[in-house]
Protein backbone atom coordinates (compact mmCIF):
# COMPACT_ATOMS: atom_id res chain seq x y z
CA UNK A 1 0.00 0.00 0.00
CA UNK A 2 1.24 3.49 -1.23
CA UNK A 3 2.10 6.17 1.56
CA UNK A 4 2.53 9.38 0.80
CA UNK A 5 5.02 11.58 3.12
CA UNK A 6 2.51 12.54 5.25
CA UNK A 7 2.47 9.47 6.53
CA UNK A 8 -1.67 8.99 5.45
CA UNK A 9 -3.27 7.23 2.75
CA UNK A 10 -4.22 9.02 -0.34
CA UNK A 11 -7.65 9.54 -1.41
CA UNK A 12 -7.88 7.23 -4.63
CA UNK A 13 -6.05 4.25 -1.81
CA UNK A 14 -8.64 4.95 0.69
CA UNK A 15 -11.54 4.45 -2.16
CA UNK A 16 -9.41 1.39 -3.04
CA UNK A 17 -8.72 0.06 0.19
CA UNK A 18 -12.74 0.59 1.13
CA UNK A 19 -13.87 -1.41 -2.27
CA UNK A 20 -11.32 -4.22 -1.58
CA UNK A 21 -12.32 -4.96 1.66
CA UNK A 22 -15.91 -4.51 1.57
CA UNK A 23 -16.25 -6.64 -1.79
CA UNK A 24 -14.61 -9.85 -1.03
CA UNK A 25 -14.98 -12.83 -3.61
CA UNK A 26 -14.62 -16.37 -2.33
CA UNK A 27 -13.13 -19.50 -3.51
CA UNK A 28 -14.03 -21.95 -1.12
CA UNK A 29 -11.55 -24.69 -1.73
CA UNK A 30 -13.70 -27.39 0.24
CA UNK A 31 -11.36 -29.98 1.04
CA UNK A 32 -12.21 -31.53 4.38
CA UNK A 33 -15.21 -31.36 6.00
CA UNK A 34 -15.31 -27.43 6.89
CA UNK A 35 -17.05 -27.34 3.21
CA UNK A 36 -20.31 -28.05 5.03
CA UNK A 37 -20.51 -24.83 6.82
CA UNK A 38 -19.94 -22.80 3.94
CA UNK A 39 -23.57 -23.05 2.22
CA UNK A 40 -25.06 -21.74 5.41
CA UNK A 41 -22.60 -19.17 5.92
CA UNK A 42 -24.06 -17.98 2.28
CA UNK A 43 -27.48 -19.05 2.46
CA UNK A 44 -30.42 -17.19 4.31
CA UNK A 45 -29.68 -17.78 7.57
CA UNK A 46 -26.03 -15.98 8.31
CA UNK A 47 -25.99 -14.19 4.68
CA UNK A 48 -22.81 -13.23 3.90
CA UNK A 49 -23.51 -11.30 1.13
CA UNK A 50 -24.33 -8.46 3.17
CA UNK A 51 -20.80 -7.90 3.77
CA UNK A 52 -20.05 -8.11 0.38
CA UNK A 53 -18.60 -11.45 0.78
CA UNK A 54 -19.87 -13.90 -2.96
CA UNK A 55 -18.96 -17.01 -3.62
CA UNK A 56 -16.65 -17.10 -7.25
CA UNK A 57 -16.27 -20.17 -9.44
CA UNK A 58 -13.01 -19.92 -10.18
CA UNK A 59 -9.38 -18.52 -8.72
CA UNK A 60 -8.91 -15.91 -11.64
CA UNK A 61 -12.04 -13.99 -10.44
CA UNK A 62 -11.51 -14.57 -6.51
CA UNK A 63 -10.10 -12.57 -3.67
CA UNK A 64 -9.89 -15.21 -0.57
CA UNK A 65 -8.84 -18.66 -0.94
CA UNK A 66 -11.04 -20.55 1.71
CA UNK A 67 -9.32 -23.89 2.74
CA UNK A 68 -11.67 -25.89 4.62
CA UNK A 69 -9.62 -28.64 6.29
CA UNK A 70 -6.71 -30.65 6.66
CA UNK A 71 -5.00 -30.92 3.35
CA UNK A 72 -3.24 -33.72 2.05
CA UNK A 73 -0.33 -33.96 0.11
CA UNK A 74 -1.93 -34.55 -2.93
CA UNK A 75 -5.08 -31.51 -2.53
CA UNK A 76 -2.07 -29.31 -1.55
CA UNK A 77 -0.66 -29.53 -5.00
CA UNK A 78 -3.72 -28.17 -6.38
CA UNK A 79 -4.08 -25.42 -4.01
CA UNK A 80 -0.69 -23.85 -4.55
CA UNK A 81 -1.90 -24.15 -8.18
CA UNK A 82 -4.97 -22.62 -7.57
CA UNK A 83 -3.59 -20.07 -5.19
CA UNK A 84 -1.10 -18.44 -7.61
CA UNK A 85 -3.52 -18.26 -10.10
CA UNK A 86 -5.49 -15.77 -8.43
CA UNK A 87 -4.61 -12.51 -9.02
CA UNK A 88 -2.85 -9.87 -6.69
CA UNK A 89 -3.95 -8.81 -3.93
CA UNK A 90 -5.07 -11.91 -2.57
CA UNK A 91 -5.89 -13.00 0.62
CA UNK A 92 -5.62 -17.10 2.22
CA UNK A 93 -7.71 -17.73 4.93
CA UNK A 94 -7.23 -21.22 7.07
CA UNK A 95 -10.64 -22.76 8.45
CA UNK A 96 -10.38 -24.49 11.18
CA UNK A 97 -7.95 -26.29 13.00
CA UNK A 98 -6.27 -28.68 10.56
CA UNK A 99 -4.80 -25.79 8.63
CA UNK A 100 -3.44 -24.87 12.30
CA UNK A 101 -1.85 -27.72 14.03
CA UNK A 102 -3.15 -30.65 11.54
CA UNK A 103 -5.67 -30.67 14.17
CA UNK A 104 -7.33 -34.25 14.84
CA UNK A 105 -4.72 -35.65 11.75
CA UNK A 106 -1.65 -34.54 13.66
CA UNK A 107 -0.24 -37.79 13.53
CA UNK A 108 -0.87 -38.52 9.66
CA UNK A 109 1.23 -39.98 6.98
CA UNK A 110 -0.03 -37.90 3.80
CA UNK A 111 -1.66 -34.63 5.38
CA UNK A 112 0.31 -31.12 6.05
CA UNK A 113 0.17 -29.93 9.67
CA UNK A 114 1.31 -26.47 9.38
CA UNK A 115 -0.65 -24.69 6.33
CA UNK A 116 1.73 -21.36 7.09
CA UNK A 117 4.45 -23.45 5.77
CA UNK A 118 3.06 -23.79 2.44
CA UNK A 119 1.43 -20.52 1.70
CA UNK A 120 0.75 -17.38 3.45
CA UNK A 121 -1.99 -17.40 5.73
CA UNK A 122 -4.03 -14.14 6.77
CA UNK A 123 -6.61 -15.44 8.97
CA UNK A 124 -7.27 -18.46 10.49
CA UNK A 125 -10.64 -19.70 12.32
CA UNK A 126 -10.07 -22.47 14.64
CA UNK A 127 -12.26 -24.42 15.79
CA UNK A 128 -13.60 -28.10 14.65
CA UNK A 129 -16.09 -27.06 12.75
CA UNK A 130 -15.70 -23.30 12.85
CA UNK A 131 -19.56 -22.14 12.89
CA UNK A 132 -20.51 -19.61 10.29
CA UNK A 133 -21.08 -16.96 12.64
CA UNK A 134 -16.71 -17.47 13.76
CA UNK A 135 -16.72 -17.57 9.93
CA UNK A 136 -18.04 -14.22 9.41
CA UNK A 137 -15.97 -13.17 12.50
CA UNK A 138 -12.92 -14.46 10.34
CA UNK A 139 -13.91 -12.30 7.67
CA UNK A 140 -14.75 -8.97 9.50
CA UNK A 141 -10.91 -9.38 10.88
CA UNK A 142 -9.52 -10.12 7.45
CA UNK A 143 -11.55 -6.71 6.52
CA UNK A 144 -10.06 -5.11 9.43
CA UNK A 145 -6.67 -6.31 8.25
CA UNK A 146 -6.88 -4.68 4.77
CA UNK A 147 -8.03 -1.49 6.24
CA UNK A 148 -4.72 -1.00 8.56
CA UNK A 149 -2.62 -2.47 5.63
CA UNK A 150 -1.81 -5.78 7.32
CA UNK A 151 -2.97 -8.14 4.68
CA UNK A 152 0.05 -8.54 2.80
CA UNK A 153 0.22 -12.34 2.50
CA UNK A 154 0.49 -12.28 -1.03
CA UNK A 155 3.69 -9.89 -1.08
CA UNK A 156 5.26 -12.16 1.54
CA UNK A 157 4.62 -15.51 -0.64
CA UNK A 158 6.57 -13.51 -3.82
CA UNK A 159 9.43 -11.98 -1.67
CA UNK A 160 10.21 -15.80 -0.25
CA UNK A 161 9.24 -17.85 -3.01
CA UNK A 162 11.94 -19.90 -3.05
CA UNK A 163 11.59 -20.40 1.06
CA UNK A 164 8.16 -21.81 -0.06
CA UNK A 165 9.24 -23.52 -2.61
CA UNK A 166 11.50 -25.34 -0.73
CA UNK A 167 9.04 -26.23 1.99
CA UNK A 168 6.29 -27.06 -0.85
CA UNK A 169 8.83 -29.21 -2.91
CA UNK A 170 9.98 -31.17 0.61
CA UNK A 171 6.60 -32.97 0.75
CA UNK A 172 5.55 -33.01 -2.50
CA UNK A 173 7.47 -35.92 -3.84
CA UNK A 174 6.25 -35.69 -7.55
CA UNK A 175 6.54 -32.14 -8.92
CA UNK A 176 5.98 -32.06 -11.98
CA UNK A 177 3.41 -28.79 -12.46
CA UNK A 178 2.44 -27.59 -15.70
CA UNK A 179 4.09 -24.63 -17.24
CA UNK A 180 1.20 -21.52 -16.51
CA UNK A 181 1.79 -18.08 -16.09
CA UNK A 182 0.09 -16.26 -13.01
CA UNK B 1 -21.53 26.41 -27.84
CA UNK B 2 -23.93 24.03 -29.41
CA UNK B 3 -21.00 21.80 -29.99
CA UNK B 4 -19.96 22.01 -26.89
CA UNK B 5 -22.79 21.06 -25.14
CA UNK B 6 -23.50 18.07 -27.76
CA UNK B 7 -20.16 16.73 -26.83
CA UNK B 8 -20.91 16.68 -23.24
CA UNK B 9 -23.85 15.13 -23.74
CA UNK B 10 -22.12 11.63 -24.79
CA UNK B 11 -19.96 11.67 -21.91
CA UNK B 12 -23.01 12.12 -19.21
CA UNK B 13 -24.95 9.23 -21.24
CA UNK B 14 -21.85 7.35 -20.64
CA UNK B 15 -21.97 7.98 -17.16
CA UNK B 16 -25.54 7.72 -16.70
CA UNK B 17 -25.91 4.50 -18.50
CA UNK B 18 -23.48 3.39 -16.03
CA UNK B 19 -24.64 4.66 -12.98
CA UNK B 20 -27.78 3.22 -13.58
CA UNK B 21 -26.99 0.00 -14.66
CA UNK B 22 -25.09 -0.99 -11.16
CA UNK B 23 -27.49 0.65 -9.66
CA UNK B 24 -30.46 -1.67 -11.14
CA UNK B 25 -28.09 -4.26 -10.65
CA UNK B 26 -27.99 -4.07 -7.25
CA UNK B 27 -31.21 -3.79 -6.96
CA UNK B 28 -31.53 -6.83 -8.22
CA UNK B 29 -29.53 -8.41 -5.89
CA UNK B 30 -31.32 -6.71 -2.71
CA UNK B 31 -34.31 -8.13 -4.37
CA UNK B 32 -33.14 -11.43 -4.87
CA UNK B 33 -31.83 -11.64 -1.35
CA UNK B 34 -35.27 -10.57 0.40
CA UNK B 35 -37.37 -12.95 -1.79
CA UNK B 36 -34.68 -15.49 -0.39
CA UNK B 37 -35.64 -13.87 3.54
CA UNK B 38 -32.19 -12.37 3.37
CA UNK B 39 -30.76 -8.88 4.01
CA UNK B 40 -28.61 -8.31 1.18
CA UNK B 41 -25.63 -6.27 0.07
CA UNK B 42 -26.06 -2.32 -0.05
CA UNK B 43 -27.45 -1.15 -3.49
CA UNK B 44 -24.00 0.26 -4.52
CA UNK B 45 -22.55 -3.33 -3.79
CA UNK B 46 -21.56 -3.55 -7.78
CA UNK B 47 -19.95 -0.67 -7.77
CA UNK B 48 -17.32 -1.71 -5.24
CA UNK B 49 -17.03 -4.97 -6.76
CA UNK B 50 -16.31 -3.23 -10.06
CA UNK B 51 -13.73 -0.56 -8.23
CA UNK B 52 -12.39 -3.35 -6.65
CA UNK B 53 -11.50 -5.52 -10.04
CA UNK B 54 -10.10 -2.13 -11.52
CA UNK B 55 -7.65 -2.17 -8.63
CA UNK B 56 -6.26 -5.58 -8.32
CA UNK B 57 -2.35 -5.45 -9.49
CA UNK B 58 -1.44 -8.20 -11.65
CA UNK B 59 -3.97 -8.93 -14.44
CA UNK B 60 -2.75 -11.89 -16.57
CA UNK B 61 -3.82 -13.42 -19.92
CA UNK B 62 -3.22 -15.76 -22.71
CA UNK B 63 -2.74 -13.99 -25.43
CA UNK B 64 -3.53 -10.51 -28.33
CA UNK B 65 -7.58 -12.12 -28.26
CA UNK B 66 -8.37 -12.36 -24.62
CA UNK B 67 -6.91 -8.74 -24.24
CA UNK B 68 -9.34 -8.03 -26.74
CA UNK B 69 -12.53 -9.84 -26.03
CA UNK B 70 -13.37 -7.15 -22.94
CA UNK B 71 -12.30 -4.07 -25.15
CA UNK B 72 -14.68 -5.66 -27.68
CA UNK B 73 -17.59 -5.99 -25.21
CA UNK B 74 -17.23 -2.37 -24.04
CA UNK B 75 -16.62 -1.22 -27.09
CA UNK B 76 -20.37 -2.80 -28.62
CA UNK B 77 -21.68 -1.61 -25.36
CA UNK B 78 -20.91 2.05 -25.73
CA UNK B 79 -21.64 1.84 -29.47
CA UNK B 80 -25.45 0.87 -28.86
CA UNK B 81 -25.55 3.16 -26.62
CA UNK B 82 -24.57 6.22 -28.62
CA UNK B 83 -27.06 5.15 -31.05
CA UNK B 84 -30.05 5.05 -28.97
CA UNK B 85 -31.93 8.32 -28.23
CA UNK B 86 -32.05 8.52 -24.75
CA UNK B 87 -34.24 11.02 -24.12
CA UNK B 88 -37.35 11.93 -26.88
CA UNK B 89 -37.35 15.13 -27.81
CA UNK B 90 -34.74 18.12 -27.23
CA UNK B 91 -31.25 17.59 -29.09
CA UNK B 92 -29.68 17.03 -25.74
CA UNK B 93 -28.90 12.89 -25.07
CA UNK B 94 -29.80 12.36 -28.60
CA UNK B 95 -26.35 11.18 -29.36
CA UNK B 96 -26.00 9.81 -33.08
CA UNK B 97 -29.20 8.41 -33.29
CA UNK B 98 -30.30 8.47 -37.31
CA UNK B 99 -33.03 7.16 -39.64
CA UNK B 100 -32.29 3.51 -39.97
CA UNK B 101 -30.38 3.12 -36.49
CA UNK B 102 -33.24 0.03 -35.85
CA UNK B 103 -31.32 -1.97 -38.40
CA UNK B 104 -27.99 -0.75 -37.37
CA UNK B 105 -28.65 -1.89 -33.50
CA UNK B 106 -29.70 -5.20 -34.71
CA UNK B 107 -26.13 -5.79 -35.86
CA UNK B 108 -24.48 -3.81 -33.44
CA UNK B 109 -26.02 -5.69 -30.24
CA UNK B 110 -24.37 -8.98 -31.01
CA UNK B 111 -20.73 -7.59 -31.42
CA UNK B 112 -19.90 -7.22 -27.95
CA UNK B 113 -21.33 -11.35 -27.24
CA UNK B 114 -19.01 -12.31 -30.54
CA UNK B 115 -15.81 -10.52 -29.33
CA UNK B 116 -16.24 -12.11 -26.33
CA UNK B 117 -16.51 -15.68 -27.92
CA UNK B 118 -13.62 -14.75 -29.71
CA UNK B 119 -11.62 -13.99 -26.48
CA UNK B 120 -13.08 -16.50 -24.28
CA UNK B 121 -11.89 -18.62 -27.26
CA UNK B 122 -8.43 -18.00 -26.64
CA UNK B 123 -8.02 -18.89 -23.01
CA UNK B 124 -8.36 -22.57 -23.93
CA UNK B 125 -10.46 -23.37 -20.60
CA UNK B 126 -12.94 -25.93 -21.69
CA UNK B 127 -15.77 -24.11 -19.55
CA UNK B 128 -15.46 -21.12 -21.54
CA UNK B 129 -15.36 -23.38 -25.00
CA UNK B 130 -18.45 -24.78 -23.53
CA UNK B 131 -20.34 -21.26 -22.72
CA UNK B 132 -19.31 -19.80 -25.95
CA UNK B 133 -21.31 -22.25 -27.59
CA UNK B 134 -24.37 -22.27 -25.49
CA UNK B 135 -24.10 -18.36 -25.45
CA UNK B 136 -24.22 -18.27 -29.43
CA UNK B 137 -26.72 -20.81 -29.59
CA UNK B 138 -29.02 -19.06 -26.87
CA UNK B 139 -28.64 -15.85 -29.45
CA UNK B 140 -29.88 -18.11 -32.19
CA UNK B 141 -32.20 -18.86 -30.45
CA UNK B 142 -33.59 -14.97 -28.97
CA UNK B 143 -33.01 -12.90 -32.49
CA UNK B 144 -35.86 -14.35 -34.19
CA UNK B 145 -38.79 -13.69 -32.03
CA UNK B 146 -36.61 -10.24 -31.50
CA UNK B 147 -35.85 -9.16 -34.91
CA UNK B 148 -39.72 -10.23 -35.48
CA UNK B 149 -40.73 -7.74 -32.48
CA UNK B 150 -39.40 -5.19 -34.07
CA UNK B 151 -40.51 -6.10 -37.81
CA UNK B 152 -43.87 -5.70 -36.56
CA UNK B 153 -43.30 -2.18 -35.19
CA UNK B 154 -41.07 -0.96 -38.10
CA UNK B 155 -43.94 -2.60 -40.38
CA UNK B 156 -46.79 -0.52 -38.29
CA UNK B 157 -44.91 2.32 -38.06
CA UNK B 158 -43.58 2.32 -41.75
CA UNK B 159 -40.24 3.25 -40.45
CA UNK B 160 -36.92 2.18 -39.38
CA UNK B 161 -35.88 5.27 -36.84
CA UNK B 162 -36.23 5.06 -33.37
CA UNK B 163 -37.06 8.67 -33.44
CA UNK B 164 -40.11 8.54 -35.59
CA UNK B 165 -41.64 5.56 -33.27
CA UNK B 166 -41.15 7.41 -30.32
CA UNK B 167 -42.60 10.50 -31.57
CA UNK B 168 -46.01 8.46 -33.09
CA UNK B 169 -46.09 7.70 -29.57
CA UNK B 170 -47.63 10.47 -28.44
CA UNK B 171 -50.03 8.87 -25.87
CA UNK B 172 -50.43 6.49 -23.54
CA UNK B 173 -53.27 4.93 -25.17
CA UNK B 174 -50.78 5.09 -28.43
CA UNK B 175 -48.03 3.53 -26.60
CA UNK B 176 -46.85 0.12 -28.47
CA UNK B 177 -47.43 -2.13 -25.72
CA UNK B 178 -50.90 -1.39 -25.91
CA UNK B 179 -51.35 -0.63 -29.59
CA UNK B 180 -49.34 -4.18 -30.43
CA UNK B 181 -49.03 -6.27 -27.44
CA UNK B 182 -47.67 -9.38 -29.14
CA UNK B 183 -45.10 -7.73 -30.22
CA UNK B 184 -44.09 -6.67 -26.92
CA UNK B 185 -44.75 -10.28 -25.67
CA UNK B 186 -42.12 -11.45 -28.55
CA UNK B 187 -39.84 -8.69 -27.71
CA UNK B 188 -40.35 -9.13 -23.50
CA UNK B 189 -39.41 -13.28 -24.03
CA UNK B 190 -36.44 -12.20 -26.36
CA UNK B 191 -35.05 -9.61 -23.78
CA UNK B 192 -35.42 -12.66 -20.87
CA UNK B 193 -33.25 -14.41 -22.97
CA UNK B 194 -31.09 -10.90 -23.97
CA UNK B 195 -30.16 -10.25 -20.08
CA UNK B 196 -29.01 -13.87 -19.28
CA UNK B 197 -31.03 -14.17 -16.32
CA UNK B 198 -32.56 -17.62 -15.20
CA UNK B 199 -34.01 -19.02 -16.55
CA UNK B 200 -31.45 -18.64 -19.42
CA UNK B 201 -28.53 -18.14 -18.19
CA UNK B 202 -27.23 -21.55 -19.10
CA UNK B 203 -23.92 -19.71 -20.64
CA UNK B 204 -22.91 -18.36 -17.47
CA UNK B 205 -24.24 -21.18 -14.83
CA UNK B 206 -21.45 -21.04 -12.01
CA UNK B 207 -22.22 -24.60 -10.63
CA UNK B 208 -22.18 -25.94 -13.72
CA UNK B 209 -19.37 -24.45 -15.86
CA UNK B 210 -17.70 -22.14 -13.51
CA UNK B 211 -19.11 -19.30 -14.86
CA UNK B 212 -18.46 -19.94 -18.29
CA UNK B 213 -17.23 -17.56 -20.80
CA UNK B 214 -15.51 -15.59 -18.23
CA UNK B 215 -14.54 -18.24 -16.29
CA UNK B 216 -10.64 -17.72 -17.17
CA UNK B 217 -10.41 -13.53 -17.00
CA UNK B 218 -10.00 -12.11 -13.81
CA UNK B 219 -8.45 -8.33 -12.58
CA UNK B 220 -8.81 -5.85 -14.71
CA UNK B 221 -10.29 -7.66 -17.38
CA UNK B 222 -13.59 -8.84 -15.36
CA UNK B 223 -13.76 -5.47 -14.04
CA UNK B 224 -13.95 -4.58 -17.55
CA UNK B 225 -16.71 -6.99 -18.76
CA UNK B 226 -18.65 -6.11 -15.61
CA UNK B 227 -18.59 -2.30 -16.58
CA UNK B 228 -20.05 -3.24 -19.94
CA UNK B 229 -22.42 -5.04 -18.42
CA UNK B 230 -23.64 -2.40 -16.66
CA UNK B 231 -23.66 0.16 -19.65
CA UNK B 232 -25.23 -2.70 -22.09
CA UNK B 233 -27.96 -3.69 -19.25
CA UNK B 234 -29.14 0.43 -19.63
CA UNK B 235 -28.94 0.58 -23.56
CA UNK B 236 -31.11 -2.15 -23.77
CA UNK B 237 -33.51 -0.69 -21.42
CA UNK B 238 -33.77 2.67 -22.47
CA UNK B 239 -34.20 0.90 -26.13
CA UNK B 240 -37.51 -1.29 -25.09
CA UNK B 241 -38.55 1.72 -23.12
CA UNK B 242 -38.23 3.25 -27.05
CA UNK B 243 -39.66 0.88 -28.47
CA UNK B 244 -42.82 0.20 -26.50
CA UNK B 245 -43.79 2.51 -23.69
CA UNK B 246 -43.40 5.75 -25.79
CA UNK B 247 -39.58 6.85 -24.44
CA UNK B 248 -39.18 9.70 -22.20
CA UNK B 249 -38.85 13.41 -22.17
CA UNK B 250 -36.71 13.40 -18.71
CA UNK B 251 -34.52 11.23 -17.27
CA UNK B 252 -36.93 10.50 -14.10
CA UNK B 253 -39.74 9.22 -16.47
CA UNK B 254 -36.69 7.20 -18.28
CA UNK B 255 -35.93 5.66 -15.00
CA UNK B 256 -39.34 4.43 -13.87
CA UNK B 257 -40.21 3.11 -17.12
CA UNK B 258 -36.71 1.30 -17.24
CA UNK B 259 -37.44 0.51 -13.99
CA UNK B 260 -40.82 -1.27 -14.41
CA UNK B 261 -39.10 -3.19 -17.50
CA UNK B 262 -36.08 -4.54 -15.37
CA UNK B 263 -38.57 -5.83 -12.73
CA UNK B 264 -39.80 -8.80 -15.34
CA UNK B 265 -36.96 -10.20 -16.52
CA UNK B 266 -35.38 -9.99 -12.61
CA UNK B 267 -39.39 -11.27 -10.88
CA UNK B 268 -39.62 -13.94 -13.37
CA UNK B 269 -35.48 -14.71 -12.72
CA UNK B 270 -35.60 -14.95 -9.17
CA UNK B 271 -38.71 -17.80 -9.05
CA UNK B 272 -37.60 -19.77 -11.90
CA UNK B 273 -34.76 -22.91 -12.54
CA UNK B 274 -32.25 -23.03 -15.67
CA UNK B 275 -33.58 -23.84 -18.75
CA UNK B 276 -31.09 -26.42 -20.66
CA UNK B 277 -29.72 -25.10 -24.31
CA UNK B 278 -31.63 -26.87 -26.42
CA UNK B 279 -34.65 -26.42 -23.85
CA UNK B 280 -34.30 -22.32 -24.34
CA UNK B 281 -33.93 -22.92 -28.21
CA UNK B 282 -36.99 -24.95 -28.69
CA UNK B 283 -38.51 -22.52 -25.88
CA UNK B 284 -37.38 -19.26 -28.08
CA UNK B 285 -38.40 -20.87 -31.56
CA UNK B 286 -41.74 -21.99 -30.07
CA UNK B 287 -43.77 -19.64 -28.19
CA UNK B 288 -42.46 -15.94 -28.91
CA UNK B 289 -41.87 -17.11 -32.64
CA UNK B 290 -45.24 -17.93 -33.01
CA UNK B 291 -45.97 -15.01 -30.98
CA UNK B 292 -44.11 -12.71 -33.19
CA UNK B 293 -45.17 -13.90 -36.11
CA UNK B 294 -49.15 -13.61 -35.21
CA UNK B 295 -47.98 -9.87 -34.06
CA UNK B 296 -47.08 -8.89 -37.73
CA UNK B 297 -50.52 -10.44 -39.52
CA UNK B 298 -51.90 -8.37 -37.05
CA UNK B 299 -49.61 -5.42 -38.03
CA UNK B 300 -50.74 -6.14 -41.68
CA UNK B 301 -54.47 -6.80 -40.94
CA UNK B 302 -54.93 -3.29 -38.72
CA UNK B 303 -53.30 -1.46 -41.74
Amino acid sequence: MEINDKDTLTIVEHIKNFARRHSLFVLAYGTGCGAIEIPPTMTSRYDAERFGIVGRATPRQADVLLITGYLSVKTLKRVIRTYEQMQDPKYVIGFGSCTINGGMYWDSYNTIKVLDQYMPVDVYINGCMPRPESVISGFIKLQQLIKAGKADGWKKYQENLDWYRANQKKVIKNWNMPDYNW
Amino acid sequence: METLKTISGYFATIGVAFTVGFLFMGFRRILTARVQNRVGPPIYQNLLDIIKLWSKESAINHGLMQHMGPAFSITASVTTLMFIPVLRDGNWFQNFSFEGDLIFLLYIMVFGQLGMALGAGQTGNPNSAIGVSRGLSQIVGYEIPFVLALTALMVYHETTSLHEIMAAQDSIGGWNIFVNPLAFVAGIIAFLGMTHYTPFDVPFAPAELASGPPSEFGGKYLGMMMTSGSIFAFAKLTLFVNLFLGGASNLLELLVKALALYLIPVIIGIVTPRFRTEQAILFFWKWPTIIGILSILWVVWMR
